[in-house]
Order: structure tokens, then sequence, then C-alpha cells
């Protein structure tokens, strides 16, 4: 897990998963591709226009609060998004993100606008303002995620390990 | 000795276990439903699943888009099918109805149990004093292979609601109030242990509304204690053996928070947020396009039969569409046989297969842009049916039973409100 750099795309409070994506995309196309290209459109038209390679989401409380759709971390890793930084995050997304491999970053965000260029170090979890010269220190994650975040996710945990390996003792 | 969270897994884990703790532990029951068993197939084959760990105890459900309205969600359900045979899984298909009640009608969620659902509301069976939960297709997938999931144990809000309830306000009033208090993320990472005396009082079909909507709070599970009315919801409907499991004395709480609800007035959530709850009352007037009466949290008998009550020899409104979805077979035809149903369509009902349909926006009465929900679903979020609000319905201001000259029978509900207009969660 190295630094990550890219542009803030910055959204509020909860938002939820059927902004991230609709629930009716699910139904219309399996295409993980295809439906990220309604990725948080309810929020803003032509997101997934607007994201970089490796670009961050940074929003307030409550990120991907509602449904367990594991949809939404693939679509937004499909969209190109590097990471989610959030101030806090609901408990089934956070835990999807780590299983499909999408890093998130808890941190208090108040200070991260719209545009402003950022660096993250996962292992140390920092958040570098740029733009602003300005770190953030963010809440570490647990061991065992930490753990599967670095195999890539829950399915190469699996395959590593013949099944889960969270703790030395087994 | 703990909460009954602690209790459950640590009498799984095999060891004493408490808040903040993380363990591996085994997995009594598992349920993907039709819009999150295509992704947990994939990941179980590309972990190289090769069987279900115990496909006695692994349901499919295909509820969300059932029947099937296009080419995709067939392949879809044909793969589910496939799937469900190759593994010997337990399948519910088209027709059968919403997973979450299913679960605890067929009997698969006992008390004591952990069961995890690819689906969000999974904390539904709480009401059985089952620690359940939601979590993403590659955790279920995971646990179908090992028959495991890893958990950290949950921290523990007590809500213990005193009093009686006042007539015209049902156990969504206090899933609502419930939601208000919390905040949608205020239980996040958490266990909620919801009792007290007006809990007591309700039926298990009542208390699951209440749990149902835990997962509304941010919090994992949605947990109630174990009764004479939950051994007696179970008799007949399981084989499974199962003990009850309570809370110790000396059980440590994040917080308690204890209540009165003599006074609750109804409820209901204005668009698009589950916690801008407020009293009915403060919606009337809001004119409406579609009432929905359905899904896991307000789908069930009695939720129809307060309906068909208030309906009964009445016509609803020319300007309102009213869609009901049984939430299962075995309820579609406990109401028809009872008349429940009946009355329901003689008012005007449009009544869809059990299932989800509107509730998820797949199909069975999406609104147009713009249109007004009235809805007994748990969310209101903007984008979930295509549009926007959603609210209980079974309400009329100010404890007058129920809709009667509120609801669908003229096109109003409320007053008007944010966005010109807007009813919402009931739901
Ligand atoms: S009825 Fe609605 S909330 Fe319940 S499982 Fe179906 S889509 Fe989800």
């Amino acid at each position: 897990m190295n630094i990550l750099r890219g542009r803030a795309h910055r959204f509020g409070d909860d938002v939820n998963t059927d902004y991230i994506i609709s629930g009716k995309y699910k139904f219309k196309t399996l295409d993980i591709n295809e439906m990220a290209k309604h990725v948080m459109e309810d929020l803003r038209p032509k997101f997934y226009e607007q994201i970089e390679d490796g670009d961050f989401v940074v929003a307030g409380r409550n990120f991907g609060c509602g449904s367990s759709r594991e949809q939404a971390p693939l679509v937004l890793q499909a969209a190109g998004v590097g990471a989610v930084i959030a101030e806090s995050f609901a408990r089934v997304f956070y835990r999807n993100c780590i299983n499909v491999g999408l890093p998130v970053v808890e941190c208090d965000t108040s200070g991260i606008e719209e545009g402003d260029e950022l660096q993250v170090d996962l292992r140390k979890g920092l958040v570098h303002i740029v733009s602003k010269g300005k770190i953030v220190k963010a809440t570490p994650l647990p061991a065992v995620m930490v753990r599967i975040l670095e195999d890539g996710g829950l399915v190469e945990h699996f395959k590593k390990h013949g099944g889960f390996k969270i703790s030395d003792e087994g | 000795m703990g909460t009954i969270s602690e209790n459950v897994i640590s009498t799984h884990a095999g060891k004493a276990v408490v808040a903040g703790d993380i363990v591996v532990a085994p997995v009594d029951f598992i349920m993907s439903q039709d819009g999150t068993t295509s992704l947990t197939i994939q990941a179980f084959r590309k972990m190289g699943g090769k069987s279900v760990h115990a496909p006695d105890r692994y349901a499919i459900v295909l509820d969300h888009s059932a029947p099937s309205p296009l080419e995709g969600v067939s392949n879809i359900h044909k793969e589910m099918r496939e799937f469900a045979d190759v593994c010997d899984a337990i399948l519910y298909d088209v027709g059968e109805g919403v997973c979450h009640q299913l679960v605890p009608e067929k009997g698969h969620a006992v008390p004591g149990s952990i069961i995890i659902g690819a689906d969000s509301h999974t904390c539904t069976y709480g009401a059985l004093n089952s620690f359940a939960t939601g979590m993403g297709s590659t955790d279920v997938a995971a646990a179908l292979i090992s028959g495991k999931t890893w958990l950290r144990v949950p921290s523990t809000i007590k809500l213990a609601y005193r009093g009686v309830l006042p007539a015209g306000s049902f156990s969504k009033d206090i899933a609502l109030h419930m939601v208000r208090t919390l905040t949608a993320d205020g239980a996040t990472y958490m266990a909620l242990e919801i009792g007290g005396e007006v809990i007591d009082a309700l039926s298990v079909e009542a208390r699951m509304t209440i749990s149902n909507m835990a997962v509304e709070t941010g919090a994992k599970v949605g947990l109630m204690g174990y009764d004479r009315k939950v051994a007696d919801y179970l008799k007949g409907r399981t084989k499974v053996s199962f003990k009850g499991v309570s809370s110790s004395g000396d059980a440590k709480y994040d917080r308690v928070i204890a209540e009165d609800l003599s006074d609750l007035p109804p409820q209901v959530a204005r668009p698009h947020r589950v916690d801008d709850v407020v009293p009915v009352d403060e919606v009337a007037g809001t004119e409406i396009d579609e009432v929905f009466i359905g899904t896991c949290t307000n789908g069930r008998l009695e939720d129809l039969r307060i309906a068909s009550q208030i309906l009964d020899g009445k016509k609803v409104a020319k300007s309102v569409r009213l869609i009901v979805a049984p939430a299962s077979r075995e309820i579609y035809l406990r109401s028809m046989e009872e008349g429940t149903l009946g009355r329901l369509v003689k008012a005007g009902a449009a009544v869809v297969t059990p299932g989800c349909g509107p509730c998820v926006g797949t199909g069975g009465g999406i609104p147009a842009d713009g249109e007004i929900v009235l809805s007994t679903a748990n969310r209101n979020f903007k984008g979930r049916t295509r549009t926007r609000s959603y609210t209980w319905p079974a309400r009329r201001p100010r404890h007058t039973p129920r809709f009667r000259d509120a609801f669908p029978t003229r096109g109003r509900y409320s007053d008007e409100h944010s966005e010109g207009k807007g009813a919402q969660v009931r739901g």
C-alpha cells in the first residue's frame, strides 16, 4: 500500500448507496464498467466524466449508508476513484470497500475542498492536502482490515490463506 | 457475561468476548437475494469455492426484481436457480415473497443464532433474538465457503420503551421515532437492544418492523429479547433447536435510553432522509401520487389488516394509485382467505407479486419524476424509486384511527412541504 495521489471531489454527509449507484441499475446491467457511468449521478450529473484515475471522493459523515450492495464500492473503483476519504463510513460499505480492495480513509475532512490536490499515505494513515500544505491524521484501520486490504481484498485473502487468517493464531 | 450481542458471539466463538474484540465465528444461516447473488456467485468462484459449507442453511431468494421485467434480470434469475441447484441451497423463487419475511416465516431465524444476509435489512430477525446482520456479497461468499465470518463485537445502545402506545400509533411509529432519536449514523458499528413494556406488548410481526429499521441508524443489529411470543411464532415453523439469549445483569452498555412512549403520535419521515422524522400532522395536506403498502418493513398481515379496515367501503381517490404487495405468499393467501385483500382491491388497490418491486424501484409501480409516494418502506432515498419520498401510509393525523379521510380516499396526505410536496418513510 503506497502513496495515492489525486484531486478531491467534495460531497456532503450521508451519501447513501442509492446515490453512489441507484438500485435500478443493479438490474439493468451486470457490467460494472457500464454501471460506473452512472456513479453519483443524482448528486452530480456526469460525475463519471469528471473523475481522473486516482482521484478521491471526499465526504462528510456516514458515507455509504443504506443498502449492502457491493456494486457501490465496485462502481467507484471502476470509475477510477483511488480512495474514499470521509469523516465516517456506514459499516457495511466500509467492509465492502476493504473486501473489494478500495481504500477507505476515515479522517476530519472539513479542511478539504473541491479540487484540492491530495496525497494519501495509507500505511501511515496520513492525508496531505498539498494545495494547502496541511496534513490530517486518519483513524487507523482495524488490523484485520489492513490484512485483507494488503492481500488485495477478501477474495485474494481467501485464495492465499485458504480461509480467514485474521490473527496469527488463526 | 454481557449484552445479548456479546453473549451470542461468545457462545459461537467458544470464548468470552467483549465489545471491540474481533472474532471469527460460525454462521448459522445465510441468505442472498437477486440484487446481490450474482456478485456472491462471482466471488465464490473467484475464491475457488467448490461447495457450500451447509447448503441446507443457505437460502437464495428471488424477490428484488421478481417476476423478471427484463431479459437481463431473467438471466440473473436463471444463474441463481442453477447455482441453488448445483450447491443444493434452498431456493425461494419468484412469488414466494420478500427475503426478510421468508427467513423468519420459514423458521430459519431462531433465537441465539448468527445470521448474515447479503441485504442490509437482515437485521429484521433481531426481533427473533437472532444476531442477524447485513453484509456484502464477498463476505457472504466467504461464509458460504468456510461456514464462518469475521465480526467486530459491537458495543450496545439499549433502548427501553415504557408505557402504552396510544391508539392510532403502531410499531412503525416507534421505528421512526427511534431513527430520529439516534439519527442516521448515531449507532454506526453498534448493536441496539430494544425492549421494554411497549415492545413486550407488540406481536412478533410488529417487532420485526422496528428491528428492520435498526440499520437506518447505522446499527449492525437490532436485537430484542426472547419471550413466549417468539416461541409461539416459531412453533410449527422450525425444526432447529434453539435457546433464547438475554443480556446479563452486569452487561455494560454504551448508553441506555429510557423513554415513555405513551404520547407518541403517528410519525412520518420526510424526503430524503430517514431521520427527518416529524409527527404526521406536520405534513398534513401534501398531495400524493402513489401509496405503496408492502416491503419487509410493513407488508405483513397486520399491516394489510390496518389498511383494509381504514379503506373498507371507501374508494381510493382518482388521482392516487394504491399499490399493495403482500410480503409473502403465505400473507397473500391468508389476507385473501380472510377477506382483507378483497377489501383493499374493492377500494381500488392494485395488488402486485409478493416481493420488493416498488420499494427498490425495479417494477410494479415505479413513480414518474417528481411524483410523491407515500410508502410503508424503510428508506426514502432519492434514486431509489426513481423518485423520492416514502412514508408510512397507515396513519392519520391526531391519532384518529389511521388513514380514514386522510390517506388514499382523497388525494392528499399532509401539509405542503419541502420540494413542494412530500410525505415519506413509513418504512
Ligand atoms: S422490501 Fe425494500 S427494503 Fe425490504 S428487502 Fe426488499 S428492497 Fe430491501
